[in-house]
């Protein structure tokens, strides 16, 4: 039970004012950038993170965090109110969520979908709590190879495991390592594709990067929308809040499902779009009366939902334990990590005690305060939607660009952020995935110094990477995963001929 | 809670006619980043050849990562461009109507000309004439209305950054006379 100990200083670091206030502040910023049209997490923290500059780390990570789990909550509100999913993964809760606000039981359905966004966030965070030091404390063992590694096989899992065009994926992967590249190289203090600009021996930064592609771009992309909108509005009374949470015990089994699809999918770079989807289709499947799924079924708010939190907060467990994010919004949460100098990775563990746990107990007390603020705030973050985007876009366009201005005090940091903002645009748009540049873009230089570190150990020698059973397993799974589509391909071929020659064969006899 | 409940609308005039003439199709522009992907790949090879790319007794030199990244980068985007003009996908799909385009550019410009402004008069007085523009001109909301937002998400700002948590903004000519 040490990390039961380690939890509770975690919660003492927590307990002050400042950072309590600290957490109120994020909260009400997340809910708001996820309720605005076209904004969420990763645009929301992404924008929003200049703001923490001068803070310090706890004060900082805690403020991202909560950003993050208000947009969360705030995706909720826009689906089951106004049929529009602030984001991807809120497309399966407006299946039955706005049906259910139709009906006239738009309370229930956002209770339903903040408390079950509580329980899915729950699970993950107590996954996160007991298996993260654990995996941590096994990494601290691990080499350059066995870091190249893991670097690997996530570049890998993207290419094999991602739903777009393999060769989208490819091209958005290299852009993102390539970009890392530019500037002076780590091992040798060579330049390199600077092209003899001053500007560009810094390198091109991340956030400033991530800035442009999620917050200039989708701004763009929101105005290419018809920004009208009908919905209910809806105030939570306490009644229905426990007459929802009565009837919770219920649906335990579904509950249980959609967390476990959700931390699964979470961790390995499936995401939460796929988590949500997967926990609807499941919760059908699984149901007695399929018939009633699509026409507020409370059910239907519940699985997806589930499953969207805890892959949400699942995505942050190999970012604390290995330095990988499991999304783009941890990705961008760990650029942060690195403005204030921390490394993340195993030793986050060590170093950082107050840190880590701290954040960890930050995850517990984020969602418990950030549910009594949804339940109670509703209406008036429904009403936001009033205010017209006109006055918004602006507004959100010189905050984009403070921040891009603010990580390294560069005019030209602007003109680059612009630039991405274009960039995430025109791929967005012929359907260039962005989660891969912005993975490859803040993994890219560590992957190669791992890379490089283990050629200089090994003298030149590849075979390292097959050196021993750990790194061999996991260099071996990687390249089965960058080569799936071919070899899933393969077995379907060899099945079908099975199949084929042993029916003919029965016929035969 | 059977009662019908309150509703929020939110009507938009301007918003983009769904009959609006396309400007140009997905695959056009496919191809078109497709080829510009090409050539920052050859420009990003060629630089990193001239670096070194060869592989030394301690490992490889430091063009021969992204050198071979720019080789990859090419042969997908070639992939690309070559599936792009072979099969035509996406020709019937529009990239953007003229309604949409229009509609990009009313929030391109402006940010393009405040980003210009920012060099010269500072990103407070930008900030300011950029939202009281674009609030009035483009959102058609009422000047007072405008420029009263705008002067106080300027100040809001400035407060925050500058004078509370010491996030220093480039500032111009109007900072100067305050002493700023």
């Amino acid at each position: 039970m040490e990390a039961f100990g380690l939890l509770l200083h975690g919660f003492s670091v927590l307990l002050t004012w400042k950072v309590l206030a600290v957490m109120m502040v994020g909260l009400v910023l997340g809910v708001f950038v996820g309720v605005l049209p076209g904004l969420g997490g990763p645009n929301g923290v992404a924008i929003l993170l200049p703001l923490t500059f001068t803070m310090d780390p706890t004060s900082a990570i805690v403020m991202l965090s909560c950003i993050y789990w208000g947009a969360l909550f705030g995706g909720a509100i826009t689906s089951i109110l106004f049929n529009i999913p602030g984001e991807a993964w809120s497309v399966a809760t407006t299946f039955d969520g706005y049906p259910m606000a139709q009906q006239g039981k738009a309370a229930e359905a956002l209770t339903a979908a903040f408390t079950s966004s509580f329980i899915g966030s729950l699970v993950a965070v107590l996954l996160i709590t007991f298996l993260a030091p654990g995996i941590a404390a096994f990494a601290l063992r691990f080499g350059p190879p066995e870091f190249f590694a893991v670097y690997f096989l996530t570049f890998c899992s993207f290419v094999g495991l991602g739903r777009e065009d393999k060769h989208k994926t490819i091209i958005s992967m290299t852009l993102g390592l390539l970009l890392a590249g530019v500037g002076m190289d780590t091992v040798s203090g060579t330049l390199r594709m600077t092209f003899g600009f001053n500007e560009l021996l810094r390198g091109i930064n991340f956030l400033v990067a991530v800035i442009g592609l999620f917050g200039i771009s989708e701004i763009l992309l929101t105005m290419e929308e018809r920004l009208a909108l009908r919905g209910h509005a809806a105030s939570i009374s306490l009644r229905v809040v426990l007459k929802v949470w009565k009837e919770l015990p219920r649906y335990w089994a579904t509950l249980l499902r959609s967390s476990a699809i959700g931390c699964w999918l979470g961790i390995t770079p499936g995401g939460a779009i796929a988590a949500s989807f997967m926990g609807y289709n499941l919760a059908k499947r699984f149901s007695r009366d399929k018939e009633s799924f699509g026409r507020g079924r409370i059910e239907g708010v519940f699985a997806p939902e589930t499953a969207a939190h805890a892959s949400g907060t699942s995505a942050l467990l190999p970012m604390l334990a290995l330095g990988i994010p499991g999304s783009g919004t941890a990705a961008i949460l760990l650029g942060g990590l690195m403005v204030w100098g921390l490394n993340p990775g195993p030793l986050l563990f060590v170093e950082h005690k107050d840190f880590v746990w701290g954040l960890i107990a930050s995850m517990y007390l984020g969602n418990v305060v950030g549910l009594v603020l949804v339940l109670t705030t509703v209406p008036v973050f429904a009403a936001i939607l009033r205010v017209p985007f006109a006055a918004i876009a602006p507004m959100i366009v010189v905050s984009c660009a403070i921040g891009a201005y603010a990580i390294q005090n560069a005019i030209f940091d602007i003109w680059l952020m612009l630039g991405f903002g274009v960039v995430g645009y025109v791929f967005k748009k012929v359907g260039i995935p962005l989660a891969p540049f912005t993975l490859a873009l803040v993994l890219g230089n560590r992957a190669e110094d791992a890379f490089r570190l283990s050629m200089i150990g090994a003298e030149g020698d590849l075979t390292v990477f097959w050196s021993n059973g750990l790194v061999g397993s996991i260099t071996t799974l990687a390249l089965i995963l960058l080569f799936w589509p071919l070899i899933g391909r393969l077995f379907d071929h060899a099945g079908r001929r099975w199949r084929a020659t042993t029916a003919g064969g029965s016929r035969a006899a | 809670m059977t009662s019908p409940e309150p509703e929020i609308v939110v009507e938009e005039p301007t918003a983009p006619a769904d009959s609006s003439p396309p400007v140009v199709s997905t695959r056009t522009v496919e191809i078109a980043v497709s080829v510009l992907l090409l050539a920052l790949a050859a420009l990003l090879g060629f630089d990193n050849w001239r670096t070194g790319i060869s592989w030394e007794a301690d490992g490889p030199q430091a063009g021969y990562f992204p050198f071979y990244l720019a080789v990859i980068l090419a042969a997908a985007s070639l992939y690309g461009l070559a599936t792009a003009l072979v099969t035509g996908a996406g020709a019937a799909t529009t990239f953007v109507t003229l309604d949409q385009f229009r509609r990009v550019l009313q929030v391109f410009v402006p940010t393009l000309l405040f980003c210009v402004l920012t060099q010269w008069l500072g990103l407070y007085v930008a900030s300011f004439l950029l939202i009281a523009g674009f609030m009035w001109i483009v959102g058609r909301i009422a000047l007072w209305k405008s420029l009263l937002t705008a002067f106080l998400f300027a100040l809001v700002m400035f407060v925050t950054f500058d004078v509370a948590f010491d996030v220093i903004m480039p500032k111009g000519p109007l900072e100067a006379a305050f002493g700023y």
